[in-house]
């Protein structure tokens, strides 16, 4: 059949060749100085109220008519990254980049930037150290720093349009692969490459198909694991949402590796967007003929299910996402046997997560040496976080393996709103640590974060400042932990529960220091004794915080001080009577009628009706709240 | 045959022993608490759980699953074991503290009482799953499982509901380590099938 750019709807792909005919015949037919206006429809920005901005810039374009030369394309893309600031709205071919825009912007842009081709001042990005307004894309320092590889699609094409992928370069992975390789030289080139797994752990991808593959014929799996739980973290999602061809696109290359002819994705049910994209990536390869029998004419037949999870945290641990698989309660089995052996139904099986699998994409695009020569020695390629917190910079960032901590928070994640460092990196989601400023200069890769107490994990970075209390921190994420602890093995369903109980007392004053070696104690026993990650990673929380910020412990324990001004029993608010203007903000504030005070006079805090909320702290502009 | 050592003595396994195998066939003593050799082992309590040094490397697994292999150095009893042991046992003592089982299990272990917080004296169900798998792998009833999860998790038929899928055998009341099944009997059972249609006669 003949391919044409204008009708994709009756064409299957028949080999690798018909493949480039087609991405040849979509890439000309695209001017590249086109005027295009892209608008995210990420989950953010949708959050925001993107479709409102996309729907007015269609009325605004409709209504200027033929003042407009040529009518730009509106595209609606995944996730740019740079969440704090959407709606986010970028004017191709010269890439300006406008935030926060709101449909009442949309006529202004349309009137001076496609009109005249003028920007608008208001709407562009400023430095926040200067102030200084920056045109495009490219002179943001969120996005200089950035090394794009897993996301270099995501903002560009628009993922429910398979000919947008395929013009971005999809599928030509799977199609080399498949037609010109044998599977293992796939397997071979993912190992030359040095990608390990993104899912946390760090096992080398390759060396994990090799193990699976060694099972001559019969049924195998492979498996994406997309549970993502950690809190905060939305790299996963955003990479499902705004490129799901590459996921799919890896899977079909791991199951050409190890001899798999069907793939699960297991998706927490609460990313409907992602699922949505998903199903749509993947009825499209099928109609194009990328997915089902006989790929691309090369003989091998694969085709991917989706699998929605119920949201919970376990089940993001292999073993326990495949029995969820099966229809049976998502609890972990010992390990061995492992998944390559007898994994998902009893048959070898490949699980990797969703960023390991769009990197597969891409390295067999563009060759394990290219893969390789980015990142540390024994950490490859790149790395997709999650930066949240403390960070003016909230968004999604890939950044080449082994760039200093410091770069990423304080330069791309441009630094902690009042301060000139911060207090601590929160990384590898609950089983990972904290790190303090002292390790600002680390190295972030798989090996150094695990000396340093932490560990990559899927890629949350929460950042912290001087009014998070480690203990606090701790605490949270124990009580998470114990939330989600499946409670088959006894370590981790009674230990953890304990675990947080000692730090409850601590943050109420009430521990002892003896108490600390019983942690250390404690936590060795459940890290030892569990049956899996998430008992054996949960005392994490505790040891990373206790390793590097022992004396806010101690100052818990024995001057019943939370330094941080969090811990409720262990602070008091007070007016400074100095620094008091009267100006009744906190009075009007307090929601317990605890502060009193005549206007333009020093206010003053009751402390008996007071509950430690802190809205009169927040709403003095004049510093004169204090914690203790 | 393979060869290994355990605490030190050389021994041999046949190839699909588990550690816990292994060491019994020697008399070497195991603790154990989810393990029964009636059911497929399931690796909860960590009670079992034994020391694997190689050179510097050292890590616990669960030995009621862990496969026998050639050259293992295992130790049963090392400090890293019984550190585990102590507080598994002295975290039970405040979970399930009617169980006298657990009580003389610590007590091997140097734990007389426990630092934590008692939330129900009466309790004696260590939640170890045996009822639950001796009633689907022994019994084909299917009758129990384990309801919810983490520290909320217990044992209950569909619903908490009692019902006729129990036929009252007694397995699971037999199987448990601490006697906890007898007091949680009636809760379980419906009015077996196999009675009524009597009744009808």
């Amino acid at each position: 059949m003949q391919a044409t750019a204008k009708d994709t709807t009756e064409l299957r792909l028949g080999s690798l060749e018909e493949l480039e005919k087609l991405r040849g015949e979509l890439r000309a037919a695209e001017d590249p100085d086109q005027t295009r206006i892209i608008v995210c429809h990420g989950t953010g920005c949708v959050a925001n109220g993107s479709p409102g901005v996309t729907q007015a810039l269609k009325d605004a374009l409709a209504a200027a008519g033929e003042q407009v030369e040529v009518m730009p394309g509106i595209k609606t893309t995944g996730c740019h990254g740079f969440c704090s600031r959407g709606p986010l709205v970028i004017i191709k071919p010269k890439n300006i980049f406008y935030q926060q825009v709101k449909p009442a912007d949309a006529e202004e842009i349309v009137q001076q930037t496609i009109v005249k081709g003028e920007t608008v001042e208001r709407l562009l990005y400023k430095l926040p150290q200067s102030g200084e307004a920056v045109e495009t894309t490219e002179d943001i320092p969120f996005y200089a720093g950035q090394e794009r590889v897993v996301l270099k699609n995501i903002g560009q094409i628009d993922p429910t349009k398979i000919d947008d992928a395929i013009r971005a370069g999809a599928y030509a992975g799977a199609a080399k692969a498949l037609t010109t390789m044998e599977p293992q030289q796939v397997i071979d080139e993912v190992i030359k490459s040095g990608l390990r797994g993104r899912g946390g752990a760090g096992f080398p991808t390759g060396v994990k198909w090799n193990l699976a593959a060694k099972h001559q014929g019969g049924q195998k799996y492979v498996l994406c694991n997309a549970d993502e739980g950690d809190p905060g973290a939305f790299m996963d999602r955003s990479v499902m949402e705004g490129d799901p061809h590459a996921v799919v696109e890896g899977m079909i290359i791991g199951g050409y590796a190890i001899g798999a002819d069907t793939g699960y994705v297991y998706v927490r049910a609460e990313y409907p967007l992602a699922i949505k994209h998903l199903e749509k990536a993947l009825a499209d390869a099928r109609a194009l003929g990328l997915l089902g029998e006989n790929i691309l004419g090369s003989g091998f037949n694969f085709d991917i299910r989706i699998n929605r999870g119920a949201g919970a945290f376990v089940c993001g641990e292999e073993t326990a996402l495949m029995r969820s698989v099966e229809g049976k309660v998502g609890e972990p089995v010992p390990r061995p046997p492992y998944p390559s052996d007898k994994g998902l139904f009893g048959k070898p099986s490949v699980l990797n997560n969703v960023e390991t699998w769009a990197n597969v994409s891409r390295i067999l695009d563009r060759g394990a040496d290219w893969f390789a020569s980015l990142g540390t020695e024994k950490s490859k390629g790149t790395k997709v976080f999650a930066l949240v917190g403390k960070v003016n910079n909230v968004g999604l960032v890939e950044v080449p393996m082994g760039i200093k901590l410091k770069d990423i928070v304080m330069t791309i994640g441009g630094g902690v709103p009042g301060s000139d460092r911060f207090k601590a990196v929160q990384t590898g989601g609950p089983s990972g640590g904290c790190l303090p400023w002292e390790d600002a200069e680390l190295p972030v890769d798989f090996d150094s974060l695990i000396a340093a107490g932490s560990m990559m994990g899927s890629g949350g970075m929460i950042v912290m400042d001087d009014r998070d209390c480690m203990v606090d921190v701790a605490k949270y994420f124990l009580g998470f932990l114990e939330e989600e602890s499946c409670g088959k093995c006894f370590p981790c369903r009674l230990g953890v529960p304990r675990l947080r109980e000692t730090l409850n007392r601590f943050s109420k004053g009430e521990g002892t220091i003896e108490d600390i070696d019983d942690l250390y104690s404690m936590a060795e026993a459940i890290k030892a004794g569990s049956l899996c990650a998430l008992g054996g990673t949960a005392p994490n929380a505790v040891l990373s915080t206790l390793r590097y910020f022992r004396d806010e412990y101690e100052a818990h324990i024995l001057e019943h001080r939370c330094p941080a001004g969090v811990c409720k029993d262990l602070i008091t608010y007070s007016i400074d009577p100095e620094a008091c203007t009267g100006c009744h903000a906190c009075f009007r504030a307090c929601p317990q009628n605890a502060v009193s005070g005549e206007k333009k006079k020093p206010h003053t805090i009751d402390e008996s009706l007071c509950i430690r909320c802190g809205m009169c702290l927040e709403s003095c502009k004049f510093g004169a709240v204090q914690v203790q | 045959m393979l060869s290994l050592t355990i605490d030190g003595k050389k021994v041999e396994a046949e190839a699909g022993w588990t550690l816990l195998d292994t060491a019994r066939q020697y008399g070497i003593e195991i603790p154990t608490l989810c393990y029964h050799e009636a059911v497929e082992p399931f690796g909860a309590c960590r009670l079992c759980v034994v020391e694997l040094r190689q050179g510097n490397a050292s890590r616990l697994v669960a030995s009621c699953v862990y496969p026998a292999e050639e050259g293992l150095e295992v130790h049963t009893a090392s400090e890293k074991v019984n550190n585990v042991r102590r507080w598994i046992l002295e975290m039970l003592m405040s979970e399930c503290p009617a169980s006298q089982e657990i009580k003389e299990m610590a007590a091997q272990y140097g734990v007389e009482t426990t630092r934590f917080e008692i939330n129900d004296p009466e309790q004696e169900c260590i939640l170890c799953g045996l009822c639950v798998r001796a009633c689907a792998q022994v019994v084909g009833a299917n009758a129990i499982s384990t309801v919810g999860r983490g520290a909320q998790k217990e044992i209950g038929s569909p619903y908490l509901v009692p019902g006729d899928a129990c036929v009252a055998c007694g397995t699971c009341v037999t199987v448990c380590p601490t006697g906890a099944m007898r007091a949680r009997f009636e809760r379980v059972r419906g009015v077996p099938s196999v009675v009524m249609a009597r009744s009808v006669k």
